[in-house]
């Protein structure tokens, strides 16, 4: 068994916070993903769990017990990195055997257990290339073989694959989580793209500016943001001030929309609101139902038809399917409204 | 605007850095190499002819001796020289940018200094009347001040002086562009620091390192002053030798004959280290 916990980690580098106060438990055999832009903090997070930085404050717990100053080499963890780091003077064998080397095992067993992984990554009958010989795709593979050498713990990867083109990237993605499935390893996951992040994790954990911004499955993170920034960061969403009545109605631009039972309020009334929609729940009306707004841009993305509309110098995106597209045109005056449920209420 | 077509690079420009080769490299070696062959006039200067007879006298003990002597020494100085580099530049590559430029400023301008400098300057330092014998006899390490010049000390002090530049000038670009990364792999993957520097970060510089040993090699076999200055006349170099029969014994085909053995043993050393430190795999 070996969950995870950060205990109030604090990692300040000169007078720069990179992680603050983050507090998490990850339970055993979890895919977790670390979501967010670049410098919020989620590869120190994953270095300072891979004992590669010491917390400023606060503790990592491995499996119940205190790792905070266990060094790397002794916390038994796998670690992808982002560059791979694989040794490019040995051949793709030794750098898998490479943790079995270091550890003095019997030279029949480091052969048995190289064979055994280079099957698992598909890449069997390579182990006597060079790194150099690889294509791309068989590089990430044998960095994620010689994460795996040691049965680690944990299993990190930072952006593992960044580096990769669209079409690869993909197919990795599922691979990765095939693989992790099988193997039952709990496995952390630093990336950027939150598309990855939504198609891989069971568990997201969104930061931004060194600070956990929200923790939760992909759909939770997804249809319930906990605020404006995870609203924003994970795919497109509409961000409109409201306010919202005593009787739980959201007022949008002086227009009144009933609350819906499945609708997220995280607010208080009479306080400054925010409402994201996602632009698919943005339905345009007759005019006269709903606020109204006036269309500046008609997009065709081929599986979809984009409306963006003005309103006082708020953009609406809103989202058909072709089949759907209703008849309006640029310039056109038209009402919105907001599928109920679908809206999430949240402090400004 | 049609008068803007580029002209072609002219075809006897590659011929250029050739013929520059011919005029300055060949022209020269081939004078020296009828020189070797000439016949000494005893006393006198030397007339044109073919004989081998400048080249027969590196057949005897004494000349074995001096020749083992220049190398002995040139591979001394390499190794001395790449053992202190190699910490000195990882270190230096660990330095914030600012400090980095500081330190290879620094390094660069020792190369403005020249041997005559740094052989004088040396030979006064170590020197009993005015060297660092007088301060460890005034803190008491020593009863009293002694010179520590000439002897092999100096001489190698000299050499590495000169040449250590060089090395770190060699081995500090792939130092440099070694990824951090990789030792900390190394780390994650159960090695502790030192199995790390000794799996990864050696083996990774074994080139560059093969590089700096090579070039302080030749470059130290071809110092002159500095033997007659801080060495004793046991560590007098083939160089010393050479131009001691070419200006003082004016014994031109000799000194000529011993300048292209110089070369030839110099290639041959290289070759030698290229030979060894070839990669096994054929990698990168």
């Amino acid at each position: 068994m070996t969950e995870l916990s950060l205990r109030s980690i604090t990692k300040r580098f000169g007078r720069m916070t990179a992680v603050e106060d983050v507090t998490l438990d990850i339970p055993d055999g979890t895919f977790v993903c670390l979501l967010g832009p670049s410098g919020c903090g989620k590869t120190t997070l994953l270095r300072l769990l891979a004992g590669l930085e010491v917390p400023s404050q606060g503790q990592v717990i491995v499996a119940g017990e205190d790792q905070t100053n266990v060094p790397s080499e002794e916390r038994e963890f796998g670690m992808v990195f982002q560059s791979l780091a694989l040794f490019p003077h040995l051949s793709v064998a030794e750098n898998i055997a490479y943790p079995l080397t270091i550890r003095g095992r019997p030279k029949a067993d480091v052969r048995a257990r190289v064979e055994e992984l280079l099957d698992l990554v598909q890449l069997s009958g390579l182990g006597d290339r060079r790194v150099h010989q690889l294509s791309g795709g068989q590089r990430q593979r044998v960095a994620i073989a010689r994460g795996l050498t040691i049965d680690p713990k944990v299993f990190l990867l930072d952006e593992p694959l960044s580096a990769l083109d669209a079409n690869l990237r993909e197919h990795m993605q599922v691979e990765l989580r095939q693989l992790q499935q099988r193997l039952g390893v709990t496995t952390i996951v630093v990336t950027h793209d939150q598309k990855e992040a939504l198609t891989m994790a069971d568990m997201v954990i969104v930061m931004n500016e060194g600070r956990v911004q929200q923790i939760g499955s992909p759909m939770e993170i997804y249809r319930d943001p906990a605020n404006a920034f995870v609203a924003g960061f994970i795919g497109t969403s509409n961000l409109l001030p409201c306010t919202l009545n005593d009787d739980r109605s959201i007022e949008v631009f002086g227009h009144r929309f009933e609350a819906d039972a499945e609708d997220r309020i995280k607010g208080d009334p009479g306080s400054g609101l925010m409402l994201s929609v996602r632009p698919e729940d943005v339905r345009t009306e007759a005019q006269g139902t709903g606020p109204t707004a006036k269309v500046i841009f008609i997009r065709d993305l081929g599986e979809s038809i984009q409306f963006v509309l003005d309103r006082d110098g708020h953009e609406i995106t809103a989202l058909y399917a072709p089949s759907a597209r209703p008849d309006i045109r640029l310039d056109d005056e038209v009402g919105v409204s907001f599928a109920p449920g679908k809206r999430v209420v949240f402090p400004a | 605007m049609s008068g803007l077509r580029q002209k072609p690079t002219p075809g006897w420009l590659p011929f250029l850095p050739a013929a520059w080769l011919v005029v300055f490299f060949l022209v020269p070696f081939a004078i020296m190499l009828t020189v070797s062959v000439a016949h000494r006039v005893q006393g006198g200067f030397y007339e044109p002819g073919f004989e081998f007879d400048s080249y027969m006298r590196f057949f005897s003990v004494f000349f074995g001796r001096i020749l083992l002597t220049s190398v002995l020494i040139s591979v001394g100085a390499a190794v001395i020289c790449v053992l202190l580099a190699f910490p000195f530049t990882l270190g230096l590559a660990r330095m914030n940018k600012r400090g980095q430029t500081l330190v290879l400023v620094i390094l660069l301008s020792v190369l403005s200094l020249s041997e005559v400098i740094i052989g004088f300057s040396l030979s006064t330092l170590l020197s009993k009347t005015a060297g660092i014998g007088n301060l460890f006899a005034a803190l008491g390490v020593t009863e009293e001040s002694r010179a520590y010049t000439p002897s092999l000390f100096a001489l190698m002090a000299g050499m590495c002086y000169l040449a250590l530049p060089y090395s770190v000038l060699v081995l500090y670009p792939p130092v440099s562009r070694l990824d951090p990364e990789l030792g900390e792999a190394a780390r994650m993957m159960g090695a502790s620091p030192f199995q790390a520097f000794r799996t990864i970060t050696v083996p990774m510089l074994r080139k560059p390192m093969m590089g700096a040993l090579i070039l302080v090699f030749v470059f130290t076999l071809g110092i002159y002053l500095l033997p007659q200055v801080l060495g004793q006349p046991q560590h007098w170099t083939l160089s010393v030798h050479i131009t001691d029969q070419a200006i003082f014994q004016s014994n031109l085909p000799f000194a000529a004959a011993m300048a292209v053995f110089l070369l030839l043993v110099s290639l041959a050393m290289v070759g030698l280290s290229l030979l060894l430190g070839r990669d096994k795999g054929g990698g990168a």
